[in-house]
């Protein structure tokens, strides 16, 4: 039995979910945040993360986006196999609900048509579309608007499986560190460790989208993040990388089975707003 | 220490602030990010003038978002300054004072600042929605065509800043993960 769905619901889901991530914090990262706020001790982190909770009801109460980058939206769907959609072009369904969002929700526009010729699109379409076939009759959307200020220090490390779990966790700890203040601490990492060059890299993607606060089912990976949370909060890089101790809420790492002579390694950097907002039709 | 300053100020002012500093700025600054900044350079080779004159002037690395009916802009945070320094010695050695971002400066941005006896600040990232409340009024006054990216004027009225690279080249950024 297929079901059918018209591509519209799309449009429409997809420009009330930009508006929304934009505005309000997820309730994961406000609970990741408010816990942040108990833990820093420094001055300066103090205050910081006390902006930065004070930003959060403004964005909320006046209805203007917690940060002024607003991001190049990046949405995942999860299409049921016996969804059948109707009434147009998917692809085209989806920018429309970006263009709707962005442009009726007073969001920036920040998409540039070629990365060379550098034009406004001015109407912060296209998006970046990830699409995967699952079973079911339902459709998972995920709007996660990225911005950029953290995408630009994200990296991709193609380790030898000598390098093994110690080899991992250095090419982590040193992303971190050599994004120090530019990505906007506190910081939640996203990351991806096996399959190929860009399966790690969505991984990585895809991992920020994990709610807040909680871990990977596999209990070395688990161990691993626990670590390595550790590990980066006592890099004392700090929020606004000013000093302090919270400098990442959490780090989400994926994986998948990979090559027998490679161990890919993605990191995706994100500031505290981690836009992220979920919904099945 | 927190102070209360008036921008545009002079180098006895900005010779007066360390690093860790919390200072509230009020009066008018500049916004220009990636784009204008290009054509500001690319005018500077042609021997063009620039929009304004950047001597004892702030500028602030921002973009904003959409301002809403009745407000004078959107959200209003700082962008990434790093990626502003491949022209920001030429705009220190032309006399601007100051710089408002977030984030790491390259080894000839921070010559510059000792040279011209600047002050670099940052602003929080990521509390757009905030400091959007301290600007009163903003103007475009160049590269209207740039959207986000246009040149702005901002009256500004206790806009928190930090001091994070103050005239003598100390970095406070640095200082915080010097141990690493």
């Amino acid at each position: 039995m297929s079901r059918q769905m018209n591509v519209s619901l799309f449009t429409d889901a997809i420009a009330e979910m930009c508006v929304e991530a934009n505005l309000r914090l997820s309730k994961d990262m406000s609970a990741a945040m408010a816990n942040a706020i108990q833990s820093e001790q420094s001055t300066l982190g103090k205050k910081v993360l006390s902006q930065l909770e004070e930003n959060l009801k403004i964005a909320d109460t006046e209805s203007i986006p917690i940060c002024q980058d607003t991001g190049m939206a990046v949405i995942f769907l999860e299409i049921g196999q016996e969804v059948q959609l109707v009434g147009g072009d998917l692809t085209e369904a989806v920018n429309a609900g970006v263009k709707k969002g962005y442009t009726e929700g007073y969001l920036r526009k920040s998409v540039v048509a070629d990365p060379l010729l550098r034009e406004n699109t001015k109407d912060n379409t296209p998006a970046v579309i990830h699409t995967s076939i699952v079973p079911g009759d339902q459709v998972k959307i995920t709007v996660a608007p990225k911005g950029f200020g953290s995408e630009n220090m994200s990296k991709v490390f193609m380790l030898k499986p000598a390098d093994g779990a110690e080899g991992v966790k250095e090419a982590i700890l040193s992303a971190v560190k050599d994004a120090g203040p530019n990505a906007c601490p506190p910081i939640v990492i996203g990351v991806g460790i096996g399959g190929t060059f860009e399966k790690c890299a969505l991984m990585a993607k895809h991992a920020l989208t994990r709610e807040t606060g909680t871990h990977s089912p596999l209990p070395h990976i688990r161990a691993m993040e626990e670590e390595l949370l550790e590990k980066i909060n006592a890099l004392g890089i700090g929020p606004g990388g000013l000093g302090g101790k919270i400098t990442a809420l959490a780090i989400h790492i994926e994986t998948y089975p990979t090559h027998i002579a490679g161990l890919p390694v993605a990191v995706n950097l994100c500031c505290h707003v981690n836009r992220h907002c979920t919904r099945i039709i | 220490m927190e102070q209360h300053i008036q921008v545009p100020f002079d180098k006895t002012t900005a010779a007066s602030f360390h690093i860790g500093d919390y200072v509230y700025l009020t009066g008018t600054i500049y916004a220009a990010r990636d784009a204008a900044h290009q054509r500001m350079m690319q005018a500077l080779e042609k021997g063009e003038s620039l929009p304004l004159d950047w001597k004892g002037q702030v500028v602030y690395y921002m973009g904003p978002s959409p301002a809403r009916e009745g407000r004078p802009i959107g959200s209003a945070g700082p962008t990434t300054s790093g990626r502003m320094d491949r022209y920001t010695p030429a705009l220190l050695d032309l006399g601007m004072i100051g710089m408002i971002g977030k984030g790491k400066r390259t080894p000839a941005v921070k010559e510059a600042v000792i040279r011209n006896g600047a002050v670099y600040f940052a602003a929080v990232g990521g509390a757009g929605a905030l400091l959007s409340q301290c600007i009163k009024s903003s103007e475009v006054i160049a590269y209207d065509d740039l959207g986000a990216e246009a040149i702005r004027k901002l009256e500004v009225e206790n806009f928190p800043v930090i001091v994070v690279m103050d005239a003598s080249g100390n970095d406070l950024y640095a200082e915080v993960t010097k141990n690493l």
